[in-house]
């Protein structure tokens, strides 16, 4: 039983990490005002930018150095994620273009690109077969030497590649910055109230990018956690699901707070498979259980606009484009 | 002698082709409070707003300390220690006190505690009563005002304006804040103090500014001035305008007014104790300060606003019935049979739809009319040819969208629409802000029409010599309460000028 | 003078927006025409660099996906016709600024309703009963859909597009769960259902078999044009869309507005999935959408919602797709590459937007002393 339930939370957090990283990436930048749904699609492509130049990399040497395949990929995976969210802050900064439509054709597109190239990058280099990157994932995968040697503990809490740590890592580090720097104020000014910013001498554009920059690169991340790690360096189509709606609705579920992410993420984590520990679960109430964390994201929703709190609102400015008109 | 702390010499500012400043010299001395004095649209803010980056003047010179500056964004004011309190407050909400003051700061480390202590220090220095962790929107108008002063004073501001700071304040909190100036400019601050209201310029200032109209006239020493002199610069001299005013026929009590209560968002009393009677075939003219509560009758009148107490009496002249509008929505009070017009301040964002055409606007109000599903596009589309021909709209065709046309023309088109219903009260606010002397005549003349069709106009004004010339009667506002009823044939300038600026005494003060 | 902060860079530029110099309606659509000729050369060098192929024979395959044959061409028009439906279905919440990003699963949801019936009572009542009875539940299911948030929006403000998007999830494993007890095997996959009676099958016209969802979405087309152009409801779309103040002036009841168009937006949802399950597959999948919800707000967005013109950006993505895939089958790429071509269009278009409604200004010298 005990076995069962570690089992289970390995699992929980296995999953909560790709979620994890989607929706620090989405909290970063909402904290700007900026609703990015392209965010779904970012993260495939900061999976398939990873599989690409973790790829060539593997192809171009005899025995690839683990450090390198790591090294290699993540760097691309990153400005993947970059390209695509410049994409979205491009169109929605600087051409003033509508943030839902923007978002939702990003998606679109993202998603495109990770499945054509998931599809086609081995017959573009004239090779058969499917993506499996053996020595880039063995690389993500590696996990602390001694974990195993900690009994369950170390099997339920320290057993997973480095990736996953980083994502807690960088949650902690988001909170303090957005909670307790002078970069973060102003960050937070700008998503509620880009025009008193904008009078308190804060540069509202260059905020807007970076955030944006900076929260699509980290939930590329979690795409590429998803492909180097949870699938070991394997590429399937629309393998990666829905997961980047899930982190959307994480977001929210976590009231914008980057440490509630951690524990909603492995809640949701576990929701998304948790059927599968229900010993005796019929094939068709597992899909059911599989809609809790969107009905209970549309609670909290309904929850905090019916209690309308102040702390627990979006950002005010959330999907408003700001433009100075007059002074 | 020492160099003024802040000097203005000529200083010039147009929009297009409206002159707002027009060669204004100011000069306010360390330690000392100044007046700016002055009816709407004479000014005041918009020099203002030149002197804290906001504006840059076309004409003019500025000195700090008796040194030429050039201010060109709200930092270079700040670099040279000038703070502005806006009359919008620009603070996030779920910010605390203490972040709101250290946004957008560079100049040092990010260290709320820190912050917090300064905060205190400043506080005590000038007796505020301040939690500087406490959250913007728990706090009360007159806290949100203190958390601006002290954000100016944390950036260490030696010339402070003051935008109309007690126009939201009670009178117990204004004399709090009075307090505390007299402490700035004891502390060789300087004060630039905007206000209407004539006792606190006598209370608090040491020299008072006049503008009439973007234009200087003058500055006195508070001490060798009285109320009507500075009335009397305000208003300046009676500029006869020759607006044709019939005398009433058979007036009627069309709208009863009485005692009406109502406490906006914000908590603030916005109309006290309000009670006057508008008659048919006469035109009321409501006069007063902006934001003295004209806003919230109209709409409280129109079906728009929640009223705490008090009644709206309609006297139907079909049915001779007699109905309270009180709480009742604008489609309540068709339903009664109410022939309502309303003229709304604003044309574009309430009056009209910018994005639609002008036939389209025309049947705003009628479109339900009928049981069909659909619409009826053929009367509104000949009451729009009949508008823009009889009120002269120039546009390129009935059919673009109403944005597109010069303000003058959308006033019309709005008051061409709400005339056509053949109303029994007819309601305009500022119907001729912002429009040429040809319009404005045009306006008036409607008016006047639709007074000796027996119709009752309540006319919300700012220019008194309009209201004296084309007004029955003027109830003056102020602070929200009606502080007099005058007769505009035997009244003067003075006196309603007077009556604008007199200090609300809670209550009604009714002749 | 003895100010070092006298220089201060002024920018070269600054940027208004248009009001009332707004540019006349050929400028907006040339500029919008040049956006697309642009996004097109975009999309052939990222076509020909991947293919290396000739351009022309690129093109070639492109045209073909839609007009190469009778079959291409009547599954383009269907393609067409339900990504239309959907745009039309959502079109008149979006003029009411109302963010219906929920499509997607009202159409499940619609094609759920009828799937049920089509499986459970397929073969106890005539035919006809079957399909009106399948299309009620449809466009029941999709007013339920559509209904739930904008209840919530009425009574809280809560955030609808939000609010929308998750209830799209909820419908998939809605779906689903259908299969999972339908098809008990495990495979998930759900057959053609009464392949044999056809019961709940719209039957072909002329022979056509898409030709009765072609001929009900151009209905709908101008139905939608003449609702939102010429009756009193959508008028009060349009007060409310624009500007909520004024609908409050004139006294239009802004909940029950919302209330009402939502309803009608989740009912032609509804219709959408109706006509997916009874006049097209004839089987349910939770792609059987086929993410058309999200590319519903695209088209509606680019035409200004405009139904007719709708016609015309529906045209042009389902174009699109099947073109991309035809270069897909020929040039042995993954079909995705439409996804890609669809997403760099739409940034084009959207893009261009902005020299539409704003104007850049240079800064004339100001002549210093």
């Amino acid at each position: 039983m005990i076995a069962t339930i570690a089992s289970f939370i390995t699992a929980a957090i296995i999953q909560g990490i790709p979620l994890l990283y989607g929706s620090l990436g989405e909290i970063i930048t909402e904290k700007s005002g900026n609703l990015n749904l392209g965010i779904p699609g970012i993260m495939y492509v900061g999976g398939i930018s990873g599989i690409i130049g973790g790829y060539i990399y593997e192809k171009s040497v005899e025995a690839p150095n683990p450090i390198l395949c790591i090294i290699i990929s993540l760097a691309a995976s990153l400005a993947g994620s970059a390209l695509m969210s410049l994409i979205y802050a491009f169109l929605t900064q600087t051409l003033k273009a509508n943030q839902n439509v923007t978002g939702l054709a990003l998606t679109t597109f993202g998603v495109g690109i990770g499945n054509f190239f998931g599809g086609s990058l081995l017959k573009l280099f004239n090779e058969s077969g499917s993506i499996s990157l053996l020595e880039t994932g063995k690389a993500y995968k590696t996990v602390l030497p001694f974990a195993s040697k900690l009994g369950l503990f170390g099997e339920t809490f320290l057993s997973f590649g480095f990736l996953a740590y980083s994502a807690i890592i960088i949650a902690i580090i988001t909170s303090f910055i957005l909670n307790k720097t002078r970069t973060g104020l102003n960050l937070r000014a700008i998503g509620e109230n880009p025009a008193t910013a904008d009078a308190a001498g804060i540069n509202v554009n260059k905020y807007k990018y970076l955030s944006t920059v900076f929260g699509g690169m980290i939930a590329g991340l979690g795409g590429l956690y998803f492909v180097m790690d949870y699938t070991a360096g394997a590429w399937t189509n629309n393998g990666f699901g829905d997961r980047g709606w899930l982190a959307i609705a994480i977001v929210i579920f976590a009231l914008w707070k980057p440490k509630s992410a951690i524990f909603s993420s492995f809640i949701f984590g576990g929701l998304y498979i948790i059927c599968v520990y229900i010993p005796g679960l019929s094939s068709s109430a597992k899909e059911i259980i599989k809609m809790l964390p969107y009905i209970v994201t549309i609670l909290v929703l309904i929850f905090i606009s019916a209690k309308n709190k102040k702390e627990h609102q979006p950002p005010q400015s959330l999907g408003l484009t700001y433009f100075r008109e007059e002074r | 002698m020492e160099a003024p702390a802040i000097e203005l010499r000529n200083i010039s500012k147009s929009f297009g082709y409206i002159t707002a400043n027009k060669n204004i010299n100011l000069t306010v001395n360390k330690g000392e409070i100044l007046s700016l004095l002055g009816e709407n649209g004479s000014g005041k803010t918009t020099l203002m707003n030149m002197i804290s980056g906001i504006y840059y003047p076309d004409a003019g010179q500025i000195f700090i300390d008796g040194k030429e500056v050039v201010i060109k964004t709200p930092k270079d004011a700040f670099d040279y220690r000038i703070g502005m309190i806006h009359q919008h407050f620009k603070l996030v909400d779920i910010f605390s006190a203490a972040e709101n003051i250290v946004l957008g700061l560079r100049n040092e480390k990010f260290n709320i505690k820190q912050s917090t202590a300064q905060i205190k220090k400043i506080s005590e220095q000038y007796g505020f009563d301040i939690d500087p962790s406490k959250k913007i929107y728990e706090m009360s108008v007159s806290e949100k005002q203190t958390v601006e002063i002290i954000k100016v004073l944390y950036r260490g501001a030696d010339i402070l304006i003051l935008d109309e700071p007690t126009a939201v304040l009670t009178p117990q909190e204004t004399e709090k804040l009075f307090a505390v100036l007299r402490r700035m400019k004891e502390d060789g601050k300087s004060i630039i103090i905007i206000t209407h209201k004539l006792h606190e310029v006598l209370s608090i200032s040491d020299k008072v500014a006049v503008l009439r109209k973007g234009e200087y006239i003058g500055t006195v020493n508070t001490a060798e001035t009285n109320e009507s002199e500075l009335t009397e610069m305000m208003v300046g001299k009676k500029i006869s305008l020759n607006i044709d005013r019939s005398e009433p026929v058979d007036p009627q009590d069309r709208l009863v007014i009485n005692k009406l209560n109502c406490i906006n968002s914000d908590g603030l009393k916005v109309l006290d104790n309000v009670s006057f009677t508008a008659k048919s075939g006469e035109i009321l003219g409501v006069a007063g300060i902006a934001g003295s509560g004209q806003k919230e009758l109209l709409e409280a009148i129109a079906g728009l606003q929640k009223l705490e107490s008090g009644e709206i009496i309609y006297n139907n002249p079909k049915t001779n019935s007699s109905d309270n509008l009180r709480d009742k929505t604008p489609l309540q009070i068709r339903e009664l049979g109410v022939r309502l017009s309303f003229v709304p301040e604003d044309r574009l964002g309430m009056g009209l739809v910018g994005n639609m055409d002008i036939v389209d606007n025309m049947m705003l109000r009628s479109y339900k009319k009928g049981k069909s599903v659909f619409l009826e596009r053929k009367k509104p589309r000949t009451l729009a040819e009949k508008v823009v021909s009889d009120l002269e709209v120039s546009t390129p065709g009935i059919e673009t969208p109403v944005r597109r046309l010069s303000g003058g023309n959308v006033q019309k088109v709005l008051v061409g629409r709400e005339i056509a219903a053949a109303p029994t009260v007819l309601m305009a606010a500022y119907p001729v802000r912002g429009l040429d002397i040809n319009s404005s005549y045009l306006i008036y003349n409607l008016l006047n029409e639709q007074k000796e069709k027996g119709v009752a106009v309540i006319f919300v004004g700012e220019d008194l010599d309009v209201l004296i010339e084309l007004c029955d009667k003027i109830v003056v506002m102020s602070s929200g309460s009606v502080s007099g009823i005058v007769d505009a044939r035997t009244s003067t300038k003075e006196e309603i000028g007077f009556l604008m600026t007199k200090k609300a005494e809670g209550g009604n003060s009714n002749e | 003078m003895n100010n070092p902060k006298e220089k201060i860079h002024e920018p070269l530029f600054h940027i208004v927006k248009r009001s009332k110099d707004a540019l006349p309606l050929w400028k907006s659509w040339l500029i919008r025409a040049i956006a697309i000729v642009f996004s097109l050369l975009v999309c052939s060098v990222i076509i020909v660099l991947l293919t290396n192929q000739n351009p022309l024979e690129v093109f070639g395959a492109l045209l073909k996906g839609s007009f190469g044959s009778e079959r291409k061409f009547w599954n383009m028009l269907q393609n067409l016709a339900m990504l239309l439906c959907i745009s039309l279905a959502i079109t008149p919440a979006f003029k009411m600024k109302f963010w219906n990003l929920g499509a997607e699963g009202q159409v499940l949801i619609g094609s759920l309703c009828s799937m049920v019936l089509m499986f459970t009572v397929g073969d106890k009542i005539p035919n006809l009963v079957l399909i009106l009875a399948m299309l009620a539940a449809s466009i029941l299911g999709g007013i339920i859909w559509g209904l739930i948030p904008a209840v919530f929006k009425a009574k809280w403000n809560t955030n609808e597009s939000l609010f929308t998007l998750m209830m799209n999830y909820i419908a998939i494993q809605l779906v689903s769960f259908a299969i999972m007890v339908w098809v008990p095997s495990g495979s998930s996959v759900m057959g053609l259902v009464n392949s044999s009676t056809k019961a709940g099958w719209i039957p072909d016209i002329f022979g056509q078999k898409y030709l009765f969802n072609i001929i009900v979405v151009a209905a709908l087309t101008v139905f939608m044009f003449v609702y939102l152009k010429s009756s009193k409801h959508g008028y009060e779309i349009s007060v409310v869309g624009e500007s909520e103040n004024t609908a409050k002036y004139i006294g239009i009841n802004v909940k029950k507005v919302i209330i009402r168009t939502m309803i009608l937006s989740g009912a032609i949802c509804g219709l959408a999935g109706f006509l997916l399950v009874a006049g097209t597959n004839h089987t349910i999948s939770k792609d059987l959408a086929g993410g058309n919800g999200f590319t519903a707000i695209m088209v509606s967005w680019l035409a200004k919602f405009n139904p007719f013109v709708m016609v015309i950006t529906s045209f042009l993505i389902a174009f699109l797709q099947r073109g991309a895939g035809e270069i897909a089958t020929n040039f042995n790429l993954n079909t995705s590459i439409a996804d890609i071509l669809t997403g760099i269009i739409i940034f084009f278009i959207i893009g261009s937007e902005f020299f539409i409604n704003y104007q850049i200004k240079t800064k004339a010298k100001k002549e210093d002393k």
